[in-house]
């Protein structure tokens, strides 16, 4: 497995997730977002957490319109791997990856703290080592994380089994008070129609040491690394 | 006060516009006796900008060098634009804490978030990469109308900045008080790590070095943001808020990068950031650092607007910028490194021989000062303090309440109850090393991939410094100590910033002169010297002071951060156990304040050898993994520190209240040096043991185990509804409830 997590100005959890994918194994780099092609071999590419651009515009809304993000869309064309984590979870949004928007989080207040997460489905490239429905703890920390789609994106999500996770409550319980940001269907990350494209707003890549938090979030590098 | 704008040709020079500048009549006869002429207007702001109280610390330097900065450990200490202690294995922690207080309340969203970005700053300079912030806030009291909007505002100003930049930011310490009603502080405290041997200073070095601009553009922001944090604020404050800068963590984010790529490239010879007092004071700071003139030449300074005088460049705050002395064989590489970030690198002037501060302006020479006097020279008062009177100790008080009544409304105050409103708008996990973030008696933060971790905490006792500055300054030392103790960590060395009122006082003097005394003494006894710091005075509204606030950021050390300990209770069984001796001390606690309405007394003693004892006694234990759990007890007493491992945990506890002390006094006393913890039952004994050889006082009070809390012959109290009042208060609160 070889990843190459992009580095646009104003990214900032780029190191996170280099540290989440050297734990599970894989080869990785950063790619600066000046590049023009990804580098040769390269399975998955990763979208950081930060503030591209300050997200003085909508979040991701710059960085989704770069040069790179050609060589992206291209490589999510070939079925190559995309992640997009927090704010690349936005950009993939703005640049037409995956579809509907990220608005601001219900309460209007930036939210971080450690969330639950229900894993709709565990047959997809990212969750192989999860089970289905298994209950995971990973950190949010997001302004704009609320996700909304119109009612035939949501209708289209839903009837293909496209989410990918659900905010929950310890107990696993969907909804409700387990649902820190408003998104619609309680919807916390979604693939692509192929399932090599995953966006998703909590932060996998910051629980992958018992020291820190716990390990809940290893599984999805692990279910990257585990490929090729 | 009133600033001309500016014109052209600058206005001339009078006593009335050094007044105006901020300048008494006998410091600006000190500057007509100093360059022998009449400055020019430029020259004028230049003085206003060096002589402030802000940056020449003219009413507090003669007392700061009282404190203890050193130690073997000790890399740097106060001067440079942060203080650096090794923690081993090449590495070193670089940190400091300043105020933003009065553009914070101005314009709490900028004001807080500039702050965040200032301190910030300080630290990568030095070529540190920042890994953790904390703060203090004190806001006026809950009912008074504009404290909603400042917490708010604050709030999602620290975490606007800390979350975009990109730092965890993992610890703080809030609380209300009528005393801040008109002046809120807002502290802020940055933690940086770098190589022992890769840290930068802002002493120039070299004659006809270039001196390079980086960073962002220079605007017409902040104008006088050093003057007005050195005066009282008036009922006009509002009218203040142009001299408020804006913040771009953005612009700081890739500031930080570019500079420490710049600085891999050994191309930096000296750097200093552009804080208060922006070009002025990084200029004559590392020219007079190194002993060396500089010569500027605005016109090659990058301006967000045209037409800007020489005047609103040199006294511009304008945030995100820096200043730094080249070593001119590596300008190219240097300048590929700030284009490759899309950030303004020129260069602006160069070092000279001659000791002059030398300012040019379209063909104009617009200032030529003494570099060394600016800063050297500055006024440096020993302005009279009367010693604060000291409270009478409190007598025997009648328990208006049951002691499980006193508890439930205890965990609800402003001050006692949970902070997570306010935390959780910042990102405290970015970075993936938060070992154990805020809530908890200290934050951890491991050290790159371990086995070490740093210990932060932000601590002050305002009420015990109100009632005497002496015990008050001690207490604030020791209970950042005891915080990091609580936690595991060795404590090594501390920030302070110094929150006072307006100095020319002699009874707030004095309050800062005890305090500093007390500060001193605490630091000595516990080897915890103070390595970098900042002081604000003129925290005073309309003649009415703040109560004299020193906060104290400590760091500490664990060598394994998997030998720490939480402060929530684990597991049903565990025995409680009490170090250190409690007499029941009441005296200016909060049990005195919010039960019984009264705010009096001596506050309570601090016993230093007592302090450094137990606190050595339970580090050990902590390390040897023999405490289940730990915490500190300091506000509220030994009830709330129980009821705070209780709910962190989920799981109750009983406790004997003895019958020497009255039970009110045995809960809610402040009895300081003591701690709460537990441990498995079989090693309890053990424990006592050792603890009682090594003159350590050691008790086994209860057990824990159920859902509720039982403190001696009282009515049980349920977990839940003790979460409940902690949970609610502040989010009630926010949405507008009554306070």
């Amino acid at each position: 497995m070889k990843a190459a997590v992009l580095l646009f100005p104003g990214s900032n959890r780029e190191g996170d997730a280099l540290r989440a994918l050297k734990a599970a194994g894989a080869e990785a780099a950063i790619v600066w977002h000046r590049e023009r092609e990804l580098p040769q071999g390269v399975d998955l590419v990763v979208l950081p957490g930060g503030f591209s651009y300050g997200d003085y515009l909508r979040c991701g809304a710059i960085a989704a319109r770069e040069p790179i993000m050609d060589a992206v869309r291209a490589h999510a064309a070939r079925g190559g791997l995309v992640l997009g984590i927090c704010n690349g979870f936005q950009i993939l949004v703005e640049s037409g990856l995956l579809p509907g928007v990220l608005m601001r989080n219900a309460n209007l207040r930036f939210i971080c703290r450690m969330q639950h997460l229900s894993v709709a489905r565990a047959d997809t490239p990212f969750a192989s080592h999860y089970e289905t429905g298994q209950v995971i703890k990973v950190a949010i920390a997001h302004g704009e994380g609320n996700y909304i789609g119109d009612a035939e994106t949501i209708a289209r999500l839903e009837g293909e089994g496209l989410v990918a996770f659900r905010y929950c409550d310890a107990n696993g319980a969907i909804g409700g008070t387990g649902n820190p940001n408003g998104s619609m269907n309680d919807i916390a990350g979604i693939y692509s129609e192929r399932f090599n494209v995953l966006g998703l707003m909590p932060h996998p890549e910051n629980l992958i040491d018992p020291l820190v938090g716990g390990t809940d979030g290893i599984g999805m590098f692990e279910s990257l690394a585990a490929r090729a | 006060m009133d600033f001309p704008l500016p014109l052209n040709p600058d206005p001339a020079v009078t006593t009335e516009l050094a007044a105006a500048h901020g300048l008494k009549p006998d410091e600006y006869e000190r500057i007509l006796a100093l360059i022998g002429r009449t400055p020019s207007f430029t020259e004028l702001g230049i003085f206003s900008a060096m002589w402030n109280e802000h940056c020449s610390y003219k009413s507090s330097r003669l007392h700061l060098r009282r404190l203890p900065i050193k130690a073997p450990w000790v890399i740097q200490g106060p001067g440079e634009n942060a203080g650096v202690i090794d923690i081993g294995d090449g590495v070193a922690c670089i940190f400091k804490m300043e105020s933003h207080n009065h553009p914070s309340y101005i314009e709490p969203y900028q004001g807080a978030a500039t702050g965040v970005g200032g301190i910030l700053r300080d630290v990568f300079t030095m070529g540190a990469r920042p890994v953790a912030c904390l703060n203090l806030l004190r806001f006026g009291a809950p009912d008074h109308p504009r404290t909603r909007h400042l917490v708010a505002g604050v709030t999602a100003g620290i975490g606007g900045y800390g979350n975009s930049f990109g730092v965890p930011t993992v610890g703080g310490a809030t609380n209300f008080h009528k005393g801040y009603d008109g002046n809120i502080l807002v502290n802020a405290m940055a933690v940086g790590v770098a190589r022992t041997d890769e840290i930068f200073y802002a002493k120039a070095t070299g004659v006809g070095n270039p001196i390079v601009y980086l960073g962002s553009k220079t605007g017409r922001d902040g104008i006088h943001g050093a003057t007005m944090a050195s005066a009282s604020f008036e009922a006009d404050a509002e009218e203040k808020r142009p001299t408020v800068q804006v913040g771009d963590p953005f612009t700081e984010k890739l500031l930080l990068e570019a500079c420490l790529e710049l600085m891999r490239t050994g191309a930096v010879i000296a750097i200093q950031d552009m804080g208060a007092a922006g070009l002025t004071s990084s200029a004559v700071e590392m020219g007079a650092k190194g002993d060396l003139g500089i010569e500027l030449d605005l016109d090659a300074v990058p301006c967000r607007e045209p037409g800007m005088s020489a005047y609103e460049m040199l006294l511009s705050e304008s945030q995100e910028r820096m200043l730094m002395v080249l070593d001119p064989g590596k300008a190219q590489e240097a300048e590929a490194v700030f284009h490759k970030w899309g950030l303004d690198f020129k260069i602006i002037g160069k070092t000279t021989a001659n000791l002059r501060f030398v300012v040019k302006h379209r063909g104009e020479v617009k200032a030529d000062l003494p570099i060394k006097e600016l800063g050297d020279a500055a006024p440096l008062y020993d302005r009279p303090h009367i010693v604060s009177q000291k409270q009478p100790p409190l007598g025997a008080i009648a328990a208006p309440v049951s002691n499980a009544e006193a508890l439930l409304r205890l965990v609800a105050t402003p001050d006692l109850c949970s902070k997570r409103w306010i935390y959780e708008q910042y990102d405290h996990l970015i970075l993936g090393n938060t070992a154990q973030g805020p809530g908890g008696d200290a934050a951890v933060i491991r050290i790159g991939d371990g086995p070490k971790g740093l210990a932060l905490t932000t601590d002050v006792t305002q009420r015990y410094c109100e009632a005497d500055p002496y015990e008050g300054g001690k207490q604030a030392v020791a209970e950042a100590w005891r915080n990091l103790t609580a936690v595991g960590a060795l404590p090594r060395a501390a920030t302070d910033n110094l929150n006072f009122g307006n100095p020319e006082k002699p009874e707030i003097m004095g309050q800062f002169v005890g305090c500093i005394d007390g500060i001193a003494e605490a630091c000595r006894a516990l080897d915890f010297p103070i390595v970098s710091g900042n002081v604000s005075l003129y925290n005073e509204t309309s003649g009415r002071a703040i109560p004299p606030t020193p906060a104290i950021g400590g760091v500490g050390l664990l060598e394994d951060v998997s030998r720490t300990a939480t402060l929530s209770i684990k597991r049903p069984g565990d025995a409680i156990l009490l170090f250190g001796t409690t007499e029941g001390w009441l005296g200016q606690s909060l049990y005195l304040r919010e039960i019984c309405g009264r705010e009096e007394g001596a506050p309570p003693p601090v016993d230093l050898a007592a302090e450094k004892r137990n606190g050595d006694f339970v580090r050990g234990l902590i390390n040897n993994r023999a405490l289940t759990a730990a915490h500190d007890i300091s506000d509220g007493g030994l009830a709330v520190a129980l009821a705070e491992m209780a709910i962190a945990g989920g799981i109750g506890a009983t406790i004997e209240t003895p019958k020497a002390i009255p039970s009110p006094n045995f809960l809610f006393g402040e009895d300081q040096a003591r701690y709460l913890a537990t441990a498995a039952p079989e090693k309890a004994e053990a424990i006592r043991n050792e603890a009682t050889k090594a003159g350590v006082p050691c008790e086994i009070i209860g057990s824990t185990g159920g859902d509720a809390l039982t403190l001696g012959d009282e009515t049980a109290i349920l977990l839940a509804d003790l979460l409940q009042g902690y949970e609610n208060w502040l989010p009630d609160y926010m949405a507008g409830g009554d306070p």
